[in-house]
């Protein structure tokens, strides 16, 4: 046996082990499995709590007005320096932690739940239904996905529902089209055989035998969404299409600064841009080591 | 069955720093939902092979026309509706309620006749379609005389241009990042650039150049410049206006290229093929840069076709940052102004470049790649 299979020999163990595990021993497994993913586990565990209770961590109101410190580079009493009409950056930032993943959470939950659905059903239906679906998916996947979100937020209107629904929207198609290729495989299975043999109904053997299958690799997708989530919402508020400005959003913040072409206040462009990408690495990373974890025959492949 | 590792496009999306599922599963074009990596295309196609694979090629190539036909008119119809039927009506929005003056319904009437809105919205949307058909793509909603072909024909080349630029610096910076860090994998070295490679795709892109304009101006005190000149005009002002974007993109997508071109790299080096190579004393230079590389290359060449086919529209956010007078920043400041003739105009040809571009990738994926069995 080479090292190689030694190494596969031993993941799929994990995995095997892992299927059988308490949460709690989940986690566990999880976390001596990887330094880099507890690290970034940690690190979103911070960002959801700072997001559900950002009151407990800013130190100010984010509509507050500090009048004598209008546009002021970072001090003592504002870490992070003020706006334009002299509003706390920092308890700004904080407080737009909660919109972010708010955003990214609920789209990526509707999103993927659509494009699971979808996915089974063309992937496990097949013939006629397939053909049919894979053209309305071609469709959408005709746009690229910023420019699918711009087209359905200048139909409906910037504002958070809708910002939610046009990144749910652009998640569909590539979910629907994962889903679908693992379906495909799932099908041929020798157990989903035997359900339609003994006479379980399509729906049945879709939601028992097939959906289950492709729990992992939704899992994975749907990780993987909340970084491209989180930056399509940041985008499209950057460009004025999220939520709009007195609601602070790490995209609306640094679109502010676009009216200060010639003399931007740095604070302003670099710290809302640095929680940005904070949140895009931890989740990503998170993603990564939760993948590798979840599914060890992918680990090979990506890093 | 053709299985075309990023068939499925949308991923690329927006050119996202955040894309991780790329590599994850490949797609779905595979009946079999087999992964779409590992392409190896050792053994020579026998000479006779060739020219039945170019008669395969030539149905495949009708069966990939003929499928973009449908998915071209969904895009119109996806589009027109869009524009119309959802509520927030343009025309009603634009002259109805909440503004200082409200249009009369006779007036409204007027209006809507004068721009063809009285007729069904099925004749609108033939007549739209006969517009587009014969090159016509209208005038701007609020400026009558602005034609948007002109706007394309003079805004399109800075944004093709910025694309292309990022590209090739994408690959400047992906292919060697790539290759080193496989070639000396678990190293020191490895870890350094890998860091590096996901820092960089967790950094939004327009983020990323409004930095680089603040670095800039508080250092040089100075922005780069933004009124529309052609590369050959001159040449240099438009590379100051150019290159800051092309970075701004380039670094995020040059990661995603590393990390591609590694995993692909890695599952290459450990083939039987390879290992053959090496037996047979082979130099490694030659092992890394004849099988591995240019195996490990096809997804990669086919995931940077469909980048730039993004890019050319998805580019809206940098080019926003850097008020690039492009196409992208033409799209957002026509949906901010509610300029719906602008934006359904630019949509459709974002999407239908797109379409092509995606097209053109497919088919050049089949000549690169012999082993695709059409």
């Amino acid at each position: 046996m080479t090292e190689r299979n030694i190494g596969q020999a031993r993941r799929t163990l994990i995995a095997v082990l892992a299927a059988g595990m308490s949460p709690f021993h989940k986690v566990l497994g999880f976390m001596r499995s990887s330094l880099l993913g507890t690290v970034a586990m940690v690190l979103f565990i911070g960002i959801v709590c700072v997001g559900l209770f950002p009151q407990l961590v800013a130190p100010y109101d984010p509509d507050q007005l500090f009048y004598t410190y209008l546009k002021k580079p970072p001090s003592i009493e504002h870490w992070l320096g003020t706006d334009f009409i002299a509003r706390d950056n920092l308890s700004r930032i904080i407080y737009g932690t909660r919109i972010t993943l708010l955003v990214a959470f609920v789209s990526v939950f509707i999103g993927d739940v659509l494009g699971f659905s979808w996915g089974v059903m063309t992937g496990y239906l097949g013939k006629r239904f397939d053909l049919l679906t894979q053209r309305v998916l071609d469709m959408f996947l005709a746009f690229p996905t910023i420019i699918l979100a711009l087209l359905l937020l200048a139909a409906l209107g910037a504002g958070l529902y809708t910002i939610i629904l046009a990144i749910a929207v652009i998640r569909i198609p590539g979910t629907a089209r994962i889903i679908r290729s693992v379906a495909l495989t799932v099908k041929s299975a020798q157990y989903v055989e035997a359900a339609e043999a003994i006479g379980a109904s399509r729906l049945r053997v879709m939601a028992r035998h097939v959906a289950p299958q492709c729990f992992a690799p939704l899992f994975v997708v749907a990780s993987a969404g909340l970084g491209a989530a989180i930056f399509t919402e940041a985008a499209l508020s950057f460009l004025g299409m999220g939520v709009p400005p007195p609601t602070p959003t790490w995209g609306n913040m640094l679109g502010g600064v676009l009216n200060e072409l010639f003399r931007p206040p740095w604070w302003l462009v670099i710290f809302p841009g640095m929680a940005i990408t904070i949140t895009i690495l931890a989740f990503n990373l998170l993603g990564d080591a939760l993948r590798d974890y979840l599914d060890p025959r992918l680990r090979g492949r990506l890093d | 069955m053709l299985f075309a590792p990023f068939a499925d496009s949308s991923l690329l999306g927006s050119v996202l720093p955040a894309m991780p599922f790329f590599s994850a599963y490949y797609p779905a074009d595979a009946p079999d939902g087999s992964f779409g990596i590992g392409c190896h295309w050792h053994h020579h196609t026998p000479p006779n092979a060739i020219l039945k694979v170019d008669s395969m090629m030539g149905r495949y190539l009708m069966q990939r026309l003929l499928l973009a036909i449908p998915t071209v008119f969904g895009v119109t119809v996806l589009i027109f509706v869009a524009m119309r039927v959802i509520p927030g009506d343009p025309l009603r929005s634009i002259i109805g309620e909440g503004q200082i003056y409200v249009l009369t319904d006779e007036e409204l009437n007027a209006v809507k006749a004068s721009l063809g809105y009285d007729k069904p919205l099925v004749i609108q949307y033939l007549v739209w379609m006969g517009d587009v058909a014969k090159g016509d793509l209208g005038y701007s909603f609020w400026q009558r005389d602005r034609s948007i072909a002109d706007m394309v024909i003079r805004r399109g080349p800075i944004t093709l241009q910025i694309s292309i630029m990022s590209l090739l610096l994408a690959w400047l910076i992906g292919l060697p990042a790539g290759i080193v860090t496989a070639m000396w994998r678990n190293t020191p070295l490895d870890y350094v650039v890998r860091s590096l490679v996901t820092l960089l795709m967790a950094i939004p892109n327009f983020w990323l150049g409004l930095a680089m304009i603040l670095v800039t101006i508080l250092i040089w005190n100075w922005r780069p410049p933004m009124e529309l000149v052609s590369l050959w005009e001159s040449p240099w002002k438009n590379l100051q206006m150019t290159i800051g974007p092309a970075i701004a993109m380039g670094v995020g997508f040059g990661a995603i290229i590393a990390r591609m071109i590694r995993s692909s790299m890695l599952e290459v080096l450990r083939e039987d093929y390879v290992r053959t190579a090496y037996a047979k004393g082979l130099p490694s230079s030659t092992i890394i840069v004849r099988h591995a590389l240019r195996n490990a290359l096809l997804p990669t060449i086919t995931l940077s076709g469909l980048y730039l086919g993004a890019t050319l529209g998805g580019a809206v956010a940098v080019e926003r940052a850097f008020s690039v007078p492009g196409l992208g920043y033409s799209l957002i400041y026509a949906v901010q102004a509610r300029d719906w003739t602008v934006i359904q105009s630019l949509v459709l040809l974002f999407a239908v470049a797109y379409v092509i571009i995606n097209l053109v990738v497919d088919i050049i994926y089949g000549f690169i790649d012999p082993r695709i069995r059409y």
